[in-house]
C-alpha cells in the first residue's frame, strides 16, 4: 500500500501531537497508508507515539535537531522534501496552520509539485475539497504535477482511531545553509489560557461589537467556560479593542468549523461569516432582528445579549 | 532602502464572488475589483521604513490590464513607482507558477525588502513569502504584527496563537504584514494627482525571460475540476426574548444534546 506522509503537530503544553495531526492522519487514510513525520527539537517525538500509533500510523519517521526548532518553517520543509525523495509517497497531508501552509508551499516548490490549502476533505481519487468566498462555494480541486500536497482545515474530519504499528525509523538530514537564515530568537506567550484552542474547539462562543467594551467581553467568557468552549471575537470587537486579535474569527484572522458556533453580539458581516459559516451548528444572539447572522443561524434569540446570555449560562451551569 | 510592496487586485469580499463556469479560475473580468486589503497594510509599512531609512518604493503586481487601479491606489498612498506584469498567458496561473512569475520580475529590480499583505482576500493561500523564499534564496519573515529594520538586520514580530514569536533575518528579505501592523494612511488628493504622473513599467512574461508556455491555465500544479454554491441551509429558528430567551436557547442546546 502507498505511502502518505504526514506532517505532526505537536501541542507544546501537552507534549503529544494536536487534534489536527489525528485529523491529517484519520484524512490521509484515503489515498494510502500514513506515515507520520515528527520534525523537532531532541526528545519532540517521545510523547506522540501512542497517539500516532492509535491513529493508524504505520511509521514514525523521527528527524530531530535543535536547528529544526531555531529557524523558522524552512528546516521542516527541507526535512519534508528529503524524505518525499527518499520515500516517494503517495502525497504528503499537513495540519492548515500558518506555519503548516507555509511548509507545503516551500516543499511544493522543492519538490516541483502543486498543492492545496485549507482542504477539508481527501478523496481516495485524489481530489480534495475546499471552501471559497467566504464559504459561499465549495470547490473541488487536485494537484496535476507530482506529489500531491494537502493542507487540512482543522476540525474538517473527525479523527477515527485505527491501529498502526508506528514503527519509528530516525531520519538523518543536514540542514542547508539556505534552511537557516531566518532565525526564531524568541516565543513570547502573552495570553495564558485554559480554554481550547480557538481552530481546534469544539465549541465557540464569540462576542461583537454588541458586547460594547473590553470588560464585559467577561459575559462572553462566562458562557464559553459553561460550555468548555474557546472563545473568539468579530473584526468589529477586535478593532474596537475590546478583545485581543488572535482571537479574531473571519476574513482577516481565524477561520474556525466547531460543532457549535455561538455569536453573540455580531451582526454577521461578510467579512465575519469567511471565518464561521461552515460551522455544524450555529446559535445567534442579537438585539437586531434583521442582523444578517440570523440568515444563518440554527437558531436565534432576538434580545439583549446582557440579560440572555448570563442567564443562559447559569442554567447551563445549574444543569451540570 | 529600496523596498518592493507586492500587491494583488481581488474581487472585493464585500461583493458577490464567483468561479466562471467555462474555465473554473476566479471572475475577474466581472468582478468588483479592489486592491487586496491587506495590501494596504504592506504599503503603509513600506512608506513608514523609507521615511525613516531613506530609499524607494517600488509596486509590483502580477495581474490582468485592469490591476492597473489597484496600482494608482498604492501610488497615490505615496509609492514611487511601478511594474505591472501582464499577460494573457498568466490566466489561471498557479500559486507556485505565480510565484515564478514575481521572482523573475523581482530578479530585474533592485530591493533590500519585499513587503506583502499576509493574505489574499481572494485565494487565501497565504504563502507567497515562503514560495519567494524557496526561489529567491532570501529569508522570510512572514505574519508580522511589528517591523523593525535595523542596518542589515529585520527582525519581526509573528503573530501566533496567543502571542508572537521574535524572528530576524538578514536583509534582502522579504516580509509580509497582518491588519494589525498599523494603520494604512488615505491617499490625499496630492497624492492622487501625483500618482497620475507617476511611472509604471508593463512587462510580458517575455520581458522577464519566462516561457509563457510553462504558466497559466494549461500547466497549472492544481486545477479546480469543478464548483457549487453551497447548498442553502435549512430555514432556522428565530425567537424573541420575551423574559424566556435564556430558556429557549439552552433548551436548543439541550435539544442538540450539547449541554
Amino acid at each position: 500500500m502507498a505511502e502518505v506522509l504526514v506532517l505532526v503537530e505537536i501541542n507544546p503544553a501537552a507534549g503529544g501531537p494536536r487534534k489536527t495531526t489525528l485529523e491529517a492522519l484519520t484524512a490521509a487514510r484515503a489515498l494510502g497508508e500514513p506515515a507520520a513525520v515528527v520534525i523537532g527539537a531532541p526528545g519532540t517525538a517521545a510523547g506522540g507515539r501512542d497517539a500516532l500509533a492509535e491513529y493508524g500510523a504505520a511509521k514514525v519517521y523521527v528527524a530531530e535537531s535543535d536547528d529544526v526548532d531555531a529557524y523558522l518553517v524552512a528546516p521542516k520543509a527541507e526535512v519534508l522534501a528529503q524524505l518525499v525523495g527518499e520515500k516517494s509517497p503517495a502525497a504528503v497531508v499537513v495540519p492548515s496552520s500558518p506555519e503548516g501552509k507555509e511548509i507545503a508551499g516551500r516543499l511544493a516548490i522543492k519538490t516541483g509539485s502543486g498543492f492545496l490549502t485549507d482542504v477539508t476533505e481527501i478523496n481516495p481519487d485524489g481530489t480534495a475539497t475546499q471552501v471559497a468566498f467566504a464559504g459561499a462555494t465549495i470547490v473541488h480541486s487536485q494537484v496535476t504535477v507530482g506529489t500531491p500536497i494537502y493542507t487540512l482545515r482543522g476540525n474538517s474530519v473527525t479523527p477515527e482511531p485505527a491501529p498502526g504499528a508506528a514503527t519509528e525509523e530516525t531520519v538523518q538530514f543536514t540542514l542547508s545553509d539556505a534552511a537557516k537564515q531566518t532565525r526564531v530568537v524568541d516565543r513570547v506567550v502573552e495570553q495564558k489560557s485554559n480554554r481550547p484552542e480557538l481552530t481546534e474547539a469544539s465549541i465557540v462562543v464569540s462576542g461583537g461589537r454588541g458586547v460594547a467594551s473590553a470588560e464585559n467581553f467577561s459575559v462572553i467568557e462566562g458562557l464559553a467556560d459553561s460550555l468548555g468552549a474557546a472563545v473568539g471575537a468579530s473584526r468589529a470587537a477586535v478593532d474596537s479593542g475590546f478583545y485581543p486579535h488572535s482571537f479574531q474569527v473571519g476574513q482577516t484572522g481565524k477561520t474556525v468549523s466547531p460543532q457549535l458556533y455561538i455569536a453573540v453580539g455580531i451582526s454577521g458581516a461578510i467579512q465575519h461569516r469567511a471565518g464561521m459559516q461552515t460551522s455544524k451548528t450555529i446559535v445567534a444572539v442579537n438585539k437586531d432582528p434583521e442582523a444578517p447572522i440570523f440568515e444563518l443561524a440554527d437558531f436565534g434569540v432576538v434580545g439583549d445579549l446582557n440579560t440572555v446570555v448570563p442567564a443562559a449560562t447559569e442554567q447551563i451551569a445549574a444543569r451540570k | 532602502m529600496n523596498i518592493v510592496v507586492l500587491v494583488k487586485q481581488v474581487p472585493d469580499s464585500g461583493s458577490e464572488r464567483k468561479l466562471d463556469p467555462s474555465d473554473n479560475t476566479v471572475a475577474r473580468a466581472t468582478a468588483d475589483n479592489v486592491i487586496n486589503e491587506m495590501d494596504e497594510y504592506a504599503i503603509e509599512e513600506a512608506l513608514t521604513v523609507k521615511e525613516a531609512h531613506g530609499g524607494e518604493v517600488t509596486v509590483l503586481t502580477v495581474g490582468p490590464d485592469t490591476a492597473t487601479d489597484a496600482i494608482r491606489k498604492a501610488l497615490s498612498m505615496g509609492a514611487d513607482k511601478a511594474v505591472h506584469v501582464s499577460d494573457p498567458a498568466i490566466h489561471g496561473a498557479c500559486a507556485p507558477q505565480t510565484s515564478a512569475i514575481i521572482a523573475a520580475a523581482l530578479a530585474q529590480l533592485e530591493y533590500d525588502l519585499v513587503l506583502c499583505g499576509a493574505e489574499s482576500t481572494d485565494g487565501q493561500v497565504s504563502v507567497m513569502p515562503a514560495l519567494l523564499s524557496e526561489r529567491l534564496g532570501i529569508p522570510q519573515l512572514s505574519g508580522a504584527r511589528k517591523l523593525t529594520v535595523d542596518g542589515s538586520t529585520a527582525t519581526i514580530e509573528r503573530q501566533t496563537d496567543g502571542g508572537y514569536w521574535a524572528v530576524e533575518a538578514q536583509l534582502p528579505a522579504i516580509v509580509s504584514t497582518w491588519d494589525t501592523i498599523n494603520e494604512p494612511r488615505y491617499p490625499s488628493f496630492k497624492g492622487i494627482m501625483a500618482a497620475k504622473k507617476k511611472p509604471v513599467e508593463t512587462k510580458s512574461l517575455a520581458d522577464l525571460g519566462i516561457d509563457p508556455g510553462t504558466v497559466g491555465l494549461a500547466t497549472a500544479t492544481s486545477k479546480v475540476v469543478d464548483f457549487a454554491g453551497r447548498p442553502p441551509k435549512g430555514e432556522g429558528v428565530k425567537v424573541p426574548d420575551e423574559g424566556d430567551g435564556a430558556e429557549k436557547l439552552v433548551g436548543f442546546l439541550a435539544a442538540q444534546k450539547i449541554v
